[in-house]
This record gives structure tokens, C-alpha cells and sequence, in this order.
């Protein structure tokens, strides 16, 4: 029991660092869609059926790589209860320069197209080359078998530095790398070089008295998710269609299926499921197109849900990466310049996060010499999605271990060295703009005074720290407030709630209204509710929804005003609103009894109609996150088994509007951080295929696998945003890698340059050194 | 083909259904009976999404045939709030915030529930490796454990 209670205590009642002029931001309240969600009543994408509805099934190319000869579909049309087939045929090229931003990640719609439907080549294995709806999964499955395809299997290449070699098997013959000046004149695998920094390097090395160099080796891996992509299309004769999907941002789902159908985006209306998980995987479209595509043919609903083994061989993942990284110090432990050539798989499309890894891998540092180097290089794997502070955690996983041998080497205590080095406002950031108020100080401050820090270790253990940065983005978001004629309040957002977004939006909308925060009910509108939102991505929505809400409160604020001024026939401007109250001010001063919410709502009718509080704005401003995580591991020796002891979490969130669910992304990314340091990786076999497709051989964290992780949230509040929040959600899985590596290092002596640091690979290790 | 006919009880209530030989208990309960509580993410066993109880041991219905429970009593988590009361363990789980997307949900919480029935006292050890069949990617677990451990001493009283 006391054990319990210490637990309970430690999550419940402390870190409050409440502003007591705020009634719901900073609480702890209870979450919109909590009980749906413990009943099993909550629908995610794979939960909605439709009368008359077909089942889809996608034909996946079995080879890593091959020309497409020819695709004969007739055989399985010909099957009774197959309604539908879709090829290459069937969707729009697009040419070369169809480009556009969304979220953090760039689409280029001639990739996209030949990404959800292998047009002159299968570029990987699991990539879609055919799709058929049926009556039922069992005959779907059946018609797949049925399908003739005429492959030339052509060689392949996965490995990064394999497919930057000259000679290399060309994933799209005709590539010429951007961003190289005068432009290569032969094709390569490499998609773009991308450079940061500033400052002299030679200058700065000259100056250092240690300089360390290392190269660092890494895995793909998979984002994870437990919910498989799923989704249900539903066209109708007249071309008009209704799409329910699992996504992170049901606006874009909906602009790329427009795009990719060639219709109106107007006539395509997408409700979004619950999510089941995301991190970054489903800001892009796979089933949604085809789905919709056999639905126009069959004039019936199709519904499509991978099975596992399609979400690892097909969809996601993030790339894996070769990283050379050097870094100089003086004596007393300032450095004097910092230099990193990361080169990322793309996998068969451009496109990989090498670009923010390049910005964000020094960048909790403040450094007059810097320059980073990014390569995007084009393999025979599934085109790489955003992960969760796409790129960050490769770039700083390579930085941070090298920052770490330094203090090492200098006999400077790791974050007394990171203290002396640390990024603060005003500083010039490794990738351009210069930092406003940020918490980069404040959380290695945390973290040298923090218990876990200060404990001593037990014999055999090893301690590791390591900084992160994620830049966070705000974006365009829309968010209505409508006035129910009981005083009630019906909130409608256009973001995705992946993890208790509803929660911190309503708080804040009942915060700025002033009400109590019952009264006020969210929902998450489908893409004919609203203006235009971007998806829940870049840890965006708590911070750009709040400031979409805020307005909305703000505009109905003006109009509840209006309504009492007008009802106590008095100017505007002696009415004010407060505690969710119009009040009579200045010269009408306590002559009219205040009016509420219920007051107004009831006679709406006569004082003007509905009561509509909008807000549509491209939000800026987002303020960046920095973390520091301090781990502690047990190294078996005779398996070469790693596992976590001890585990905090320190980050700055500007301010936690619900800091349970803050410190559950803190605790997850964590974890996540975990699985990527010590066993998760994708193994192909020599012919390019997948290995390990399944949560049996791709091992991510068990229950059993992890201690509690600790957290501190540390608030150094954005200025921009009107309740101080920060994006919280990607920041905590930068530092884990790193920091599980340094510990590893601490604890064996060793340092490791290759992740996952798998038991197989650590025991190597061991063994090697005797 | 010939579907065979099944007479079983779910959820304390009488259930009859017509299936294929093939398929399991988590494609009926999802596709025929619309008890879309049961999640599938792996098909495979692995990640626990799926979790229901078959005369009240722990299963994974993606493991089992629909035709075995022919007289046999399933439960999933449509059957674990009573009325309007949720159980403890799903009023914990809200308390502790032991969800982010809560897809894995409603798999945690019956086999929390199992784990209970059989061992009302259990450790934060025991609790790890009970629960370490259900796969969660957002929590890291923590929270999770903590509900559990709270609810079981609240219901010891």
C-alpha cells in the first residue's frame, strides 16, 4: 500500500507549478474522450462498416527491386464477387516538379503517385503494383492470386553508403543530386545535398587543444504504431465521395486524394477515425487512393486495412544512416567547432529528414564554427515518413556521443560541459536564426540537480545524459466555438487527436472563456466543418489549436459583449467580460447584473441569432523544445543484454496545459528512444527483403523491458503563444539514443558507433576487447 | 462454402453466429457481431490489442478459432463496465492518464483485469511481465503499471 501511495503521489500531486490565475490550464482534468476510449466504444479507422461495402486487398511486389513488364488483371477480375481492380493505369502522372510542403515533410506528387502504385518499376519489396475489391477478404485474397505480373528483376541496393557508390544499381535512372553546384552530369542515387552552419571550421579547429572524430552506423527503423493503416471510401455515381480514414491530418488526406483522383477537393469530404498511433507515420497517404479509386469503379464502399506485415514492409518507416561527426575543444572545455556529414536513406523516393538532422544536430549548442552536411540518397526500401522530430534523433544521437567522449576525454563532467557549450536566447543557432527565450540552460540545470543525477550507481552500472533540440511548427488551423442555446459550448477542431489533444484544447478554450470546463464539449470536425487545417504533426496542435481557440473565444468574447451592450442599451466599451460574465463598466458600473453564458445564449434569438465564435490563422511563432535525459543501465556480460535501470526525462514544455499528458510524451518518447537504442532495426536478406516483419522478430519495448520513467517538465514560457505552450511531443525521442549509448560507454568502457545496441552486437563487442 | 454455426455466450449474453472455418474469433467478433472493441494489430499474437478472455483465461482472439467457443464463454471489453459504472481499473486508467491514442486500451485492460482476478496483491515486477504480451507504443508504460497497481489497492480497500 505505501508503495502504491508514494507512486500515486509522485504522479498526482507535485510539479504543479500552477499559475493560480488560471482555473483549467496546468490541471490535471479528466479527458473528453476517456471513457470511449476505456469501453472499447471509441471507432479507429478499421471500426466503421457501410452497408454494401467491398473488401480491398493490395498485390505487393515480392522483389526489391524489378521492371514491370506487364500486369494482366483478367483472371482476377473474372472472379465472381470481384467487383474491382486498380493498377498504374488507373492513376495520374504527375512531373517532376509537382512539389509542395506539408507538415514537415515535402510532397512531391510524381513520387507520390508512383509511390501508392509502382508505375515502370517495384521499387521495394511490399511496394502496391495491384488492388482489387471483392464481397469479402477471402475472396480478395483469392483474385490477388490471380493476378499476372511480368517481372524483370533488376539488381538492388539498401545500404546508404552502398547506394551512393558509384556503380551503384540506380533506383531512378535519370536523378541528378540538387543542391551541388555546377550540377552533376551523371545520375546517382543521391537525391540532394543540403548544408548548414556558419563561421570558420579551420579556424576554429586550429584553436582546439582535443579534437575527436568518429563515424556512427545506424538501422532503419519503424515507427511502430499499434493500429495498422485503414480506411473506407465511399463514392457515389454523381463523383462526389466520403473517405474515413486513420490519419494525422484528414485535410491533406484529402488534398493528396483529390490530387491523385483528379477531382475536386471540395467533393471529397474525409472524416478521421481515432488514431491508433502515428508519430509521423500517417501524415501520408497509402490505401486512401486506392481505396477510393475501387470504390469509383464499383459504386460501392471498399474498405482496406493492412495486415502488420504490410504496415512494416510497405509503409513508415525512418531512415537508416551513416554519420561522420568531429568536434574540437579547448583544454577548458569550450567548443571551438563542431562538424557533421550525415547521409540518410530515402528509401525509393527523395525525401528522407536528413535536412532537419543537418539543422538540429548542434543544436543545443552555441558555436562560433559549425557546418553540417546532408546527403538524401535513394534506396530499394519503402519512402521514409516523418518519425517523431524527423532526423533529429540520428543527427544528435552521433553529435551527442561525440560531445560526450570529449568531456570525457577533458575530465569535465558531461553536463557541466554541455552547460559551459549550451545554446541560450540570442544565441546564433547551428542552422541560421538566432534563439529566442529557450530552456536549453534550464533543463541541464535540472538535470546536474536532480536526484537521479546525484545518486550513486550501483557496481556495474553506467550513467549516461544527452541533450536534444526539435525545432516544433506551428501552421494553418481553424477552430469554432458554437454557443448552444443552454449556454453550453460545442468546440470544433480540425486536428487529429493522437494523444489527449482534445483535452488541452478544451481547457484552454474554457480558460479563455472563463467557463466552467464541462460546459464546454470538443469534437473534431470532418474536412466539410472547417477552414483548412494542417495535420497533427510537428507537436503543433497543442500549441497552434491553442491559439486558433483562444481567437475563437476571443471572437465569441466580442459577440457576447455586443449582446449585453445591446441589451442594457449601453456602448460596447462599458462592457467587459469577465469570469465568464458580460459586466456593465465605467459609468454603468454595478447597474446591471452581470450576464452569463446561459443569460445571453437563451435569448440569442431575439438579440441577433447563433452566437459563433471562429477563428481560421496560420499560426507562427512555435517556440523550440530542448531536453536532457539522464539513463542508467545494467550491461549482462554474458549475453550482452542491455537493460534500463533508471530513466528521467527533462524538458522544457513553455507551459504544460495538462502536464499528465505532457509527461506521457515525455515517458513515451522515452521509451521509444529505447526500443531504437538497443534492439529495434529492420534485417534484409541478400535479395532485399524484409526479415523481420512482425512485433515478434521486430522487437519494440515490453512492459517488462523498461523501469518507470521519471519526469520534469521545466516551463520557460513561449512568448507567442497566449498560455506560454511549447510542442512537447518530439523533443523526448532526440536525447534517448545518445544518451543509452554514453551509458553503455560509462558502463563497459566501450564506445559504441552502431545502433541498435543489440545483444548480438554487444556481446561482439565485449568479446573483442577480452 | 459451408459456414458452420456457433451457440456461445459473450459477454454474459446468449450469441449465435454463422462463420467460416478459417476465421477467428477476432474477425467474428469485429466483422460479424460488431464488437469493434477487440483491436487487431498484429494477427500474429504479439501485440495483445486483441485480448478477451475464453472462460475467463486470458486469450488472444486473433489466436483462436471462431468455431472454438461453441459452448464456451468469451469476454471482451464491451463486457467490462456495468451500466453506467465502469470498472475500477477503467476509471484508474482515465485517473492516471494510462492512455495517449488508446487503440492498446481496451487489450490492457482486460488482461489487467486477468491479471487481478487471479493475483489482487501483484508487484510492480508482476504486473510488468503479466502485462508484457500487450504492446503499447505510446505511454512507455509507466502510467499504465501505475493504474494498475492503484486500482488493485483500491480494491483491496
Amino acid at each position: 500500500m505505501a508503495a502504491v501511495e508514494k507512486i500515486f503521489n509522485d504522479t498526482i500531486t507535485d510539479r504543479e507549478t500552477q499559475d493560480k490565475t488560471l482555473k483549467w490550464v496546468g490541471t490535471r482534468a479528466p479527458r473528453p474522450d476517456g471513457v470511449d476510449k476505456v469501453t472499447g466504444r471509441a471507432k479507429f479507422g478499421a471500426d466503421t462498416y457501410l452497408p454494401n461495402m467491398l473488401y480491398g486487398k493490395v498485390l505487393r511486389s515480392p522483389h526489391a527491386h524489378a521492371r514491370i513488364r506487364s500486369i494482366d488483371m483478367s483472371r482476377a477480375l473474372a472472379l465472381p464477387g470481384v467487383k474491382a481492380g486498380v493498377t498504374r493505369d488507373d492513376f495520374p502522372d504527375y512531373p517532376a516538379g509537382a512539389v509542395q510542403p506539408a507538415g514537415e515533410m515535402v510532397i512531391n506528387y510524381r513520387d507520390m503517385t508512383r509511390n501508392i502504385m509502382a508505375r515502370e518499376k517495384a521499387l521495394y519489396e511490399g511496394h502496391a503494383v495491384a488492388a482489387v475489391a471483392a464481397v469479402n477478404e477471402r475472396v480478395a485474397r483469392q483474385a490477388l492470386s490471380l493476378i499476372e505480373v511480368d517481372y524483370e528483376v533488376l539488381p538492388h541496393v539498401i545500404d546508404v553508403e552502398e547506394a551512393m557508390k558509384p556503380g551503384a544499381p540506380l533506383v531512378r535512372e535519370d536523378l541528378i543530386t540538387e543542391g551541388v553546384e555546377p550540377a552533376p552530369e551523371e545520375p546517382s542515387n543521391i537525391a540532394k545535398r543540403v548544408e548548414f552552419g556558419h563561421g570558420d571550421l579551420d579556424l576554429g579547429f586550429s584553436k582546439a587543444d582535443v579534437i575527436i572524430e568518429r563515424s556512427f552506423k545506424t538501422q532503419p527503423v519503424h515507427q511502430g504504431y499499434i493500429e495498422p493503416h485503414a480506411c473506407l471510401a465511399s463514392f457515389s455515381e454523381d463523383g462526389q465521395a466520403e473517405l474515413w480514414c486513420s490519419t494525422q491530418g484528414h485535410y491533406v488526406a484529402r488534398g493528396h486524394c483529390a490530387k491523385l483522383l483528379q477531382m475536386d477537393v471540395s467533393k471529397l469530404r474525409v472524416t478521421c477515425s481515432e488514431i491508433g498511433g502515428g508519430f509521423g507515420g500517417k501524415t501520408v497517404v497509402y490505401l486512401e487512393p486506392l481505396a477510393l479509386a475501387l470504390s469509383r469503379k464499383a459504386c460501392q464502399p471498399v474498405k482496406m486495412v493492412m495486415t502488420r506485415d504490410e504496415v512494416f514492409r510497405a509503409s513508415g518507416p525512418t531512415s537508416g544512416a551513416s554519420m561522420d561527426v568531429r568536434i574540437g575543444a579547448t583544454k577548458d572545455g569550450r567548443i571551438t567547432a563542431g562538424e557533421a556529414v550525415l547521409k540518410f536513406q530515402a528509401g525509393a523516393f527523395g525525401g528522407s529528414p536528413v535536412p532537419a538532422a543537418a539543422q538540429c544536430a548542434f543544436a543545443p549548442y552555441d558555436l562560433d564554427n559549425v557546418k553540417t552536411i546532408g546527403f538524401d540518397v535513394l534506396c530499394n526500401r519503402p519512402k521514409v515518413a516523418a518519425y517523431r522530430a524527423p532526423g533529429a534523433p540520428l543527427g544528435e544521437y552521433a553529435v551527442e556521443s561525440v560531445v560526450d567522449e570529449l568531456a570525457k576525454t577533458l575530465e569535465i563532467d558531461p553536463l557541466e560541459f554541455r552547460l559551459k557549450n549550451a545554446a541560450k536566447e540570442g544565441s546564433d543557432s547551428s542552422y541560421g536564426p538566432k534563439f529566442g527565450p529557450i530552456g536549453c540552460v534550464e533543463t541541464l540545470e535540472t538535470a546536474q540537480n536532480h536526484d537521479h543525477y546525484l545518486s550513486t550507481l550501483k557496481p556495474g552500472q553506467g550513467r549516461g545524459v544527452a541533450s536534444g533540440y526539435w525545432f516544433n511548427i506551428g501552421g494553418q488551423t481553424s477552430a469554432t466555438l458554437n454557443l448552444c442555446e443552454d449556454g453550453s459550448v460545442a468546440l470544433v477542431v480540425g486536428t487529429p487527436d493522437i494523444g489527449g489533444s482534445r483535452a488541452s484544447l478544451t481547457m484552454m478554450a474554457a480558460e479563455s472563456l472563463g467557463v466552467e470546463l464541462d460546459k464546454v464539449r470538443p469534437l473534431i470536425g470532418d474536412t466539410s466543418a472547417l477552414g483548412y487545417n494542417m495535420l497533427t504533426g510537428g507537436s503543433r496542435v497543442t500549441f497552434a489549436g491553442g491559439i486558433a481557440v483562444h481567437g475563437a473565444a476571443e471572437d465569441m468574447i466580442k459577440q457576447l459583449r455586443e449582446r449585453a451592450a445591446a441589451t442594457w442599451d449601453v456602448p460596447i466599451d462599458d462592457v467587459e467580460w469577465h469570469g465568464g460574465q458580460a459586466v456593465a463598466v465605467n459609468g454603468y458600473k454595478d447597474q446591471e447584473d452581470p450576464m452569463g453564458l446561459l443569460d445571453i445564449a437563451k435569448d440569442m434569438a431575439k438579440s441577433g441569432g447563433p452566437i459563433v465564435g471562429r477563428c481560421s490563422t496560420n499560426a507562427q511563432g512555435a517556440g523550440p523544445s530542448f531536453g536532457c535525459h539522464i539513463v542508467d543501465v545494467d550491461v549482462d556480460k554474458e549475453t550482452g543484454k542491455v537493460s534500463v535501470a533508471r530513466y528521467t526525462v527533462i524538458q522544457d514544455a513553455g507551459k504544460a496545459v495538462h502536464p499528465s499528458y505532457v509527461e506521457g510524451q515525455y515517458q513515451g518518447g522515452a521509451v521509444q528512444g529505447i526500443g531504437w537504442a538497443l534492439n529495434e532495426e529492420y534485417i534484409y536478406d541478400e535479395n532485399g527483403k524484409v526479415e523481420n516483419a512482425g512485433f515478434l522478430d521486430y522487437r519494440v519495448p515490453v512492459c517488462s523491458d523498461v523501469p518507470m520513467i521519471d519526469t520534469v517538465i521545466v516551463e520557460v514560457p513561449n512568448p507567442t503563444h497566449p498560455y506560454g505552450v511549447r510542442g512537447v511531443g518530439e523533443t523526448p525521442l532526440v536525447p534517448p539514443l545518445a544518451a543509452i549509448s554514453n551509458a553503455v560507454e560509462n558502463a563497459l568502457d566501450i564506445r559504441f558507433t552502431e545502433l541498435p545496441m543489440s545483444p548480438p552486437r554487444v556481446l561482439a563487442a565485449i568479446e573483442s576487447v577480452g | 462454402m459451408t459456414r458452420e454455426h456457433i451457440t456461445t455466450t459473450i459477454n454474459g449474453d446468449p450469441v449465435e453466429f454463422l462463420c467460416d472455418a478459417e476465421q477467428t474469433l477476432l474477425d467474428v467478433l469485429r466483422d460479424e457481431l460488431r464488437l469493434t472493441g477487440s483491436k487487431e494489430g498484429c494477427a500474429s499474437g504479439d501485440c495483445g490489442a486483441c485480448s478477451v478472455t475464453l472462460d475467463g483465461r486470458l486469450v488472444c482472439a486473433c489466436l483462436v478459432l471462431a468455431a472454438e467457443v461453441e459452448g464456451h464463454e468469451v469476454t471482451t471489453i464491451e463486457g467490462m463496465a456495468v451500466g453506467d459504472q465502469l470498472h475500477p481499473l477503467q476509471q484508474k486508467f482515465l485517473d492516471h492518464a494510462a492512455l495517449q491514442c488508446g487503440v492498446c486500451t481496451p487489450g490492457f485492460l482486460v488482461a489487467a483485469k486477468a491479471l487481478l482476478d487471479r493475483n489482487s496483491n501483484p508487484t510492480e515486477t508482476e504486473v510488468r511481465f503479466w502485462l508484457a504480451g500487450n504492446l503499447c507504443r505510446c505511454t512507455g508504460y509507466d502510467k499504465i503499471v501505475r493504474a494498475v497497481l492503484d486500482t488493485a489497492a483500491e480494491m483491496r480497500g
